[in-house]
């Protein structure tokens, strides 16, 4: 899988706050009982929520205490996916595809504009603004390709130039907007449709 | 071209909302007390007879599947999985069903987890489809309040809780058994089978796993009858089938069409066409990533069903079709798949995990012409010590592609790549000082 590197910069503690151990319980009573370890990955998640999108040791710690599991299963788990950030990342946490179908319809220029916008290498945070990026593999969103993740949101149909306002408006800490950047309702092709027309 | 009335996702692009009342008017939730109260064995009867075939790619008979699960419920429970964890490239089919039409997906969990006898249902999402998940649990909140299901689920009787379950971006995951693994809370590493899922599966429980877009479209096929769906398409390639066209085309996007139309009508129609014309057509990835590509010629008259894309040494998968045209550099393309492959390649089995690392090696150098003429032979034996030769499906769907390639497009590969070590003009590199004890003369003593 993919490379991970752990911070250096580790807090000592980590506890969820009051409402994360309300929504962390109703997660584990999902799973038959004695079964609470399939709650170990939604956890993760809400660690990271909590904590500025990142992962810290002392989290994977208190989440295997919380699930009465060992240590090292909690930390194999968040090891293994690539979702899970063991570093701190941007306020702003941007992720180009960049494979196949994104790459022939450019995206390798989107992280051209990221490059030039956010910094010369990935996972690095800006110094101009709370942002970071990096190259991903597939976000199944290959019809609206180019296409980045900005946080939670698919920002689709971009070029350089658009993808360079996005950073901008970002970098201005201005409101942005998801959805296809060319005008395009969802997956449907443009210049007019062929089916489902009497919708 | 399929009639609108034939199509069963009317809300594909979202043109009349994704609530429950909504999703009623287009014929969801419409008499499913009346499809369940006709049993199960009519249930699974009419689905064997209907053909449909799993969408996700690998083309298990459904309803064949569903007959696997045991009889009678013993000891331990069953379990009803719908992976949602789309993440082969080149497709986003079940990402449209997840966010416009969900009451879909949530009905035909109904009847499926019914038909195997399943009173739980996890509904296994990617993690970065964290706002599709967010619509589809909005969805089974309305459909608990409406009681479409939960207790006594549209008053049939039968029982019915749904979980959304997020994974955290492994490709993997999207393999049946490693998807179980993840559910449990584990790495998402591959099990051996047999034991296979339907008798061993979820907590050790017997547990049927389907597609998202296979259990929508079950209430349809129920409601219209098994007739209505098996005459679309051909024998054994029945029904409809939303295609993912994406790439070097004019307007790309998500259709649903029949089974079998032919690859080039669905280009020309749908997708306006290839980026500087047909003829301006290089190659075309039928069924995913992982699916042999196709050249031009065989392009022409392909038709898109499972058995002729066989026949033609490649695969539905997916029909996430991504189509490649002459300005783009082929062998970069398969160089960056191979990559994809070594990315996410879980690391249980040896042959896989070294051999999708060296297969992108070896391309990135073939891309650049840095390779030798024998390499290219060599990564042929590489790509054939992967296939067969893994836990699981990955280890052939990263050596498909790179088959594929070495089966329509050797000669680029042996033109662009002339390197060779031992001929004279490249005397002076100065890593093969030691070449001369390679040359023909000197070996022969």
């Amino acid at each position: 899988m993919s490379m991970k590197k752990i911070s250096k910069n580790q807090p000592v503690n980590f506890e969820f706050n009051e409402e994360n151990k309300i929504l962390s319980k109703k997660i584990i009573s999902n799973y038959p009982t004695g079964r609470q370890k399939s709650a170990v990955m939604a956890l993760l998640y809400i660690a990271q929520r909590q904590n500025n999108n990142w992962i810290p040791l002392s989290a994977m710690k208190y989440i295997a205490n919380f699930l009465n599991i060992s240590y090292i299963k909690v930390y194999e788990v968040a090891t293994f996916y690539s979702m899970y950030n063991l570093a701190p990342v941007g306020k702003y946490f941007i992720q180009v595809c960049t494979t196949t179908p994104c790459m022939i319809r450019g995206a390798y220029k989107l992280v051209e504009a990221c490059r030039e916008k956010i910094s010369k290498e990935e996972n690095k945070i800006s110094f101009t603004s709370d942002c970071s990026w990096m190259e991903v593999e597939c976000l199944g969103a290959c019809v609206n390709a180019p296409m980045v993740q900005i946080n939670e949101d698919y920002y689709e149909d971009l070029s350089k130039e658009k993808m360079i306002k996005i950073l901008d408006k970002i970098n201005k800490d201005e409101k942005i907007y998801p959805g296809s950047y060319r005008g395009r309702k969802n997956s449907e092709p443009e210049n007019g449709r062929k089916t489902l027309i009497k919708n | 071209m399929l009639e609108d009335k034939d199509r069963i996702f009317k809300n594909l692009y979202n043109d009349f909302g994704i609530d429950v009342t909504s999703s009623k008017n287009r014929g969801d939730w419409l008499d499913t007390k009346v499809l369940i109260s006709k049993g199960r064995d009519w249930i699974i009867n009419e689905i064997k007879s209907s053909e449909l075939r799993g969408r996700g790619g690998a083309g298990f008979p459904t309803g064949l599947k569903w007959s696997f699960a045991p009889k009678e419920v013993g000891s331990r429970p069953h379990y009803l999985v719908i992976n949602a964890d789309e993440s082969e490239p080149g497709t986003c089919k079940d990402r449209d069903i997840l966010r416009f039409e969900p009451h879909k997906l949530i009905e035909g969990c109904l009847i499926a987890a019914y038909a195997v006898q399943a009173h739980v249902c996890y509904i296994y999402i990617r993690g970065e489809y964290f706002n599709e998940g967010q619509i589809l649990q909005e969805a089974i909140n309305q459909a608990y309040k409406n009681k479409l299901i939960g207790k006594n689920s549209c008053d049939s009787g039968w029982d019915l809780d749904i979980f959304i379950h997020y994974g955290a971006g492994a490709y993997i995951c999207g393999e049946e058994t490693a998807l179980l693994e993840s559910l449990e809370g584990n790495k998402g590493q591959p099990r051996l089978k047999p034991p296979f899922p339907a008798l061993v599966g979820l907590y050790g429980c017997p547990t049927i796993v389907n597609n998202v877009e296979t259990i929508a479209v079950v209430p349809t096929i129920l409601r219209k009858g098994s007739k209505w769906f098996a005459s679309i398409g051909k024998p054994k390639n029945t029904g409809t089938k939303i295609f993912c066209i994406s790439g070097n085309v004019n307007n790309p996007c998500n259709v649903e069409e029949e089974m079998g139309i032919s690859l080039k009508d669905l280009i020309a129609t749908h997708a306006g066409g290839v980026i500087g014309g047909w003829d301006n057509l290089q190659a075309v990835i039928p069924g995913g990533s992982s699916m042999p590509l196709l050249p031009k010629n065989i392009c022409e008259t392909i038709k898109m069903d499972f058995d002729s894309l066989v026949e033609n040494k490649s695969g539905l998968g997916t029909a996430g079709i991504v189509v490649i045209n002459k300005d783009q550099d082929i062998i970069k393309c398969m160089a960056r798949i191979a990559r994809f492959y070594k990315h996410e390649s879980c690391g249980q089995c040896t042959p896989c995990r070294e051999g999708s690392g060296w297969m992108w090696r070896m391309l990135e150098r073939m891309a650049k012409g840095e390779a030798s003429r024998e390499e290219v032979d060599m990564l042929m034996d590489v790509t054939k010590q992967i296939e067969g030769h893994t836990i699981c499906a990955f280890g052939e769907g990263s050596a498909w592609p790179v088959q594929g390639l070495l089966r329509h497009f050797k000669k680029e590969l042996i033109k662009r790549n002339n390197f060779n070590p031992l001929i004279k003009k490249n005397k002076n590199v100065p890593y093969l000082i030691d070449q001369h004890l390679l040359e023909e003369d000197n070996v022969k003593n």
